[in-house]
């Protein structure tokens, strides 16, 4: 599935007045299609909406969108987190380990599986993103938060009031990326399929 | 046009690599090349190595796109690395060791050994292309600032030294077949001797001194290459040259990761579980790794997963330990034993029944090759009035090669080295200082292009062999007796770039129309040989020999089937390959010359 961004060509004048007489005929007697015109209108109508200062419309009838329209969008949206996801699938086999019940399983089992997991996502994390930590004090000493731009990148907990600079116990240290290398998502590759199936011919 | 960059590309067994330096910036230091390739389906990374494998998609896959490719049918890279693991038939690797194997004709299409019917076969010197062709590719798709193409620019490709002229011939005709044209080959442990000097910077002065002979040991994934450079003062400066080189050995890293995961495989039969080939493939990985942090020192014992096939990871994995003494003793005793000095590694019997494939080396002990190589080299280095030497004696060692990382491992060569020359009477040898194991070959071949430019000091070798030509000698013959053959020599050891050397005119006759066919042998020992000097007899480990030769005289202006005497010529060319020709003695044309092939298929 090829997502185009490109817009095509607007009809002419003349041809545009058939197209509406045409498209009026179809809509009243084909019901998808008319869903898909009122798709299409919908953002025109939300704008408007919000000029007048109303509040944001509230959901209609549930609208039938083909399923081949509605992927493309979500998929657009969505390809850089399904990469992420496939990535840690892929090097670390996060999703399997996720989707399993480990209840029955016994510390031992977890934890073998949990190396493996930590191997490679360790290995996926660190060749794509530079993780830091907020703050370099060790956990459970005290702290002291200067002023309110070093409070931006703190969550304070506990007696929290008055004003910076703040003095607690540091509990967490944080972290912050500051780098991120994705993998480039290659046109026509199905995002959705974090892992293929695996059949041994 | 003139290039702008002088690039250094490493093809290596198992990796490629890529660097460049700007020509025209004075400040300008070697820069490595991020390869986009692709990681996984649909997934495109830039990586600073390109993996030496080449996947064919099957039909069911669709294209596997890159961003300059939608519908490429095959892939380059990380991706087909995998794929070697999982569907092994429909991915080439070690093409490059191919590359030096006469047993073969390199030139057919028989990669991947063993594929399925819709796999269409290449040639190892294609595969070589191949690869050349995508790092052409990520150049010229990441190219930025107006940067040329890299077929545009001036490249330096290096090769082992221990590759004999056939190989770095047809390495050349990969680099020709994509479209690049300034191309220089360069041997990788002098690349790696390069890069050295390039970190150093203008410290290097300090770190070698005339009369050092510096041992270059490069142990990579798939090979071992063994080389020697001696510092000499020439006119009050210092002077490099190259003074040995060792066989081509395949064995590397890839062996001693087997090894280990051998010894976890059987530890795990024991309590009752067998894996199957992909569980041992994800073990020697999982054993790779464990091996690294056991090296580098920090733990006793580190647990080995080999994790399920399928979704449940959880109960579905294998686990077992391994300590540092299991390291120790597998790997560096067992691949870098203290041997002594007059130990032979084993040899491949020759005759011996052997499937095909590449020739692997018997011998594990890596310190054992080395041990034959410094015996074997003794007289490389010529020293005033000193007694007859048991060994070459390096004064210091570089290391290079991803293996060589492990200080373990560096150390164990170095207490070898040092137990061999303190029975020689030698003092021990100092390490030099190497960085960046996997990518000092690309780097220092980029640095060569400035060398070459005349900024940096130039190490100077010629030809690492000498070679021979074997020539039936005039005897009455024999049944069950191979006619004995004279060994000519027709390029002496170190020839340099630029000589040419011309027999002494041989009653040599070639025939009209047909292809005639010459033995053809190297020796890395024999230095004393001129051009023209006739062997009737050599031990078989003074001459190798090497795939046969080849040269077909055309029919213009001659007789079918007339005898035409001729002399041969051979000389280094400014690439870096040896170049044969047979000169005739009364020429129909001005410069009337015919190119000897090399590298022809051994039907033996």
């Amino acid at each position: 599935m090829i997502y185009t961004s490109h817009v095509p060509e607007a009809p002419s004048f003349f041809a545009r007045i058939w197209l509406s007489i045409l498209v009026a005929f179809r809509i009243v007697f084909d019901a998808p299609l008319a869903a898909r015109v009122r798709a299409l209108l919908e953002p025109a109508l939300d704008r408007s909406a919000s000029d007048r200062g109303e509040d944001a419309r509230a959901p209609a009838a549930p609208v039938f969108v083909p399923p081949t329209m509605a992927i493309d969008v979500a998929e657009r949206r969505n390809e850089g987190a399904l990469g992420l996801l496939a990535l840690f699938q892929r090097e670390g086999r996060l999703v399997d380990f996720l989707e399993q019940d480990i209840d029955a399983f016994s510390d031992g089992d977890v934890g073998a599986a949990a190396r493996v997991v930590h191997a490679g996502s360790r290995r996926a994390l660190r060749s794509h993103f530079d993780v830091m930590r907020v703050r370099n004090e060790p956990e459970g000493s005290a702290v002291i938060v200067g002023d309110d731009h070093a409070a931006a990148s703190v969550k304070l907990t506990g007696n929290v009031g008055g004003s910076a600079p703040y003095r607690g116990t540091l509990r967490h240290s944080g972290w912050r990326v500051t780098n991120v290398r994705l993998p480039e998502l290659v046109r026509g590759h199905d995002a959705t399929l974090v892992a293929p199936a695996e059949v041994e011919l | 046009m003139t290039a702008a960059f002088s690039v250094g590309i490493d093809l290596g067994t198992t990796h490629s690599a890529l660097a460049s330096v700007s020509l025209d910036d004075e400040t300008a230091t070697s820069e490595v090349l991020r390869v986009e390739q692709l990681v996984a389906r649909g997934a495109v990374e830039a990586r600073p190595l390109l993996g030496s494998f080449l996947y064919f998609a099957h039909a069911s896959e669709g294209p596997l796109a890159l961003p300059w490719d939608e519908h490429r049918t095959f892939a380059v890279g990380a991706y087909a690395r995998e794929r070697a693991r999982e569907a092994p038939l429909r991915v080439i690797s070690s093409a490059k060791s191919w590359l030096s194997y006469a047993g073969v004709d390199r030139r057919a299409p028989l990669l991947p050994l063993g594929a399925p019917e819709d796999v269409e076969k290449i040639s190892p010197v294609e595969a070589s292309f191949r690869y050349l062709d995508h790092l052409a590719e990520a150049w010229d798709h990441g190219a930025s600032r107006g940067r040329a193409p890299l077929r545009e620019q001036s490249i330096v490709l290096t090769v082992p030294a221990s590759f004999d002229a056939a190989a770095r011939d047809l390495t050349v005709e990969a680099a020709y077949a994509a479209g690049m044209e300034d191309v220089t080959l360069l041997e990788e442990p002098q690349a790696a001797l390069y890069s050295f000097i390039e970190n150093a910077g203008d410290g290097w002065r300090k770190l070698l001194v005339a009369g050092d002979v510096v041992l270059i040991v490069d142990v990579g994934g798939g090979t071992t290459d063994l080389s020697a450079v001696e510092a000499v003062e020439v006119d009050g400066s210092l002077g490099l040259r190259r003074i040995a080189v060792g066989d081509h050995i395949l064995l590397g890293g890839d062996n001693m990761d087997l090894a280990l995961a051998h010894l976890v495989a059987s530890r795990l039969e024991e309590s009752g579980t067998t894996l199957d080939r992909f569980q041992m493939n994800a073990l020697g990985h999982a054993c790779r790794e464990a091996k690294e942090r056991l090296l580098s020192g920090s733990a006793e014992e580190v647990p080995v997963v080999v994790p399920s096939r399928g979704s449940s990871l959880v109960g579905g994995s294998l686990r077992a330990t391994l300590a540092r003494a299991d390291v120790e003793r597998v790997i560096v005793d067992g691949f870098f034993p203290l041997a002594e000095l007059a130990e032979e590694p084993a040899r491949r019997a020759r005759g011996a029944l052997t499937q095909k494939g590449l020739p692997y080396s018997p011998e594990p002990a890596v310190t054992r090759h080395l041990a034959s190589f410094l015996r074997r080299q003794a007289d490389a280095h010529v020293e005033q009035g000193t007694q007859p030497k048991k060994l070459l004696r390096p004064t210091a060692v570089l290391f290079n090669g991803g293996v060589l990382k492990a200080e373990g491992i560096r150390r164990r060569i170095v207490e070898a080295l040092d137990g061999w020359l303190r029975e020689d009477d030698a003092p021990p040898a100092r390490v030099l200082p190497g960085a960046d194991l996997d990518l000092a070959v690309a780097r220092g071949a980029a640095y060569y292009g400035l060398v070459k430019r005349g900024r940096g000091l130039r190490i100077r070798g010629g030809t690492a062999r000498a070679y021979y030509v074997g020539i039936d000698s005039p005897a009455p013959a024999v049944p069950g007796v191979a006619p004995p053959i004279t060994a000519l020599c027709v390029a002496p050891f170190g020839m340099e770039e630029g000589v040419a050397a011309t027999m002494p005119p041989h009653e040599l006759g070639l025939v009209v129309g047909e292809a005639v066919r010459f033995r053809f042998f190297g020796s890395s020992v024999r230095r004393g040989d001129l051009a023209g000097t006739e062997l009737e007899r050599w031990s078989a480990t003074e001459l190798e020999e090497l795939s046969p030769i080849e040269v077909t005289l055309p029919s213009e202006g001659r007789e079918s089937g007339d005898i035409v005497p001729v002399r041969l010529e051979s000389q280094v060319t400014a690439v870096g390959t040896l170049l044969l020709e047979a000169v005739p003695l009364n020429p129909h044309a001005p410069d009337e010359r015919w190119k000897i092939e090399l590298g022809v298929r051994d039907p033996g």
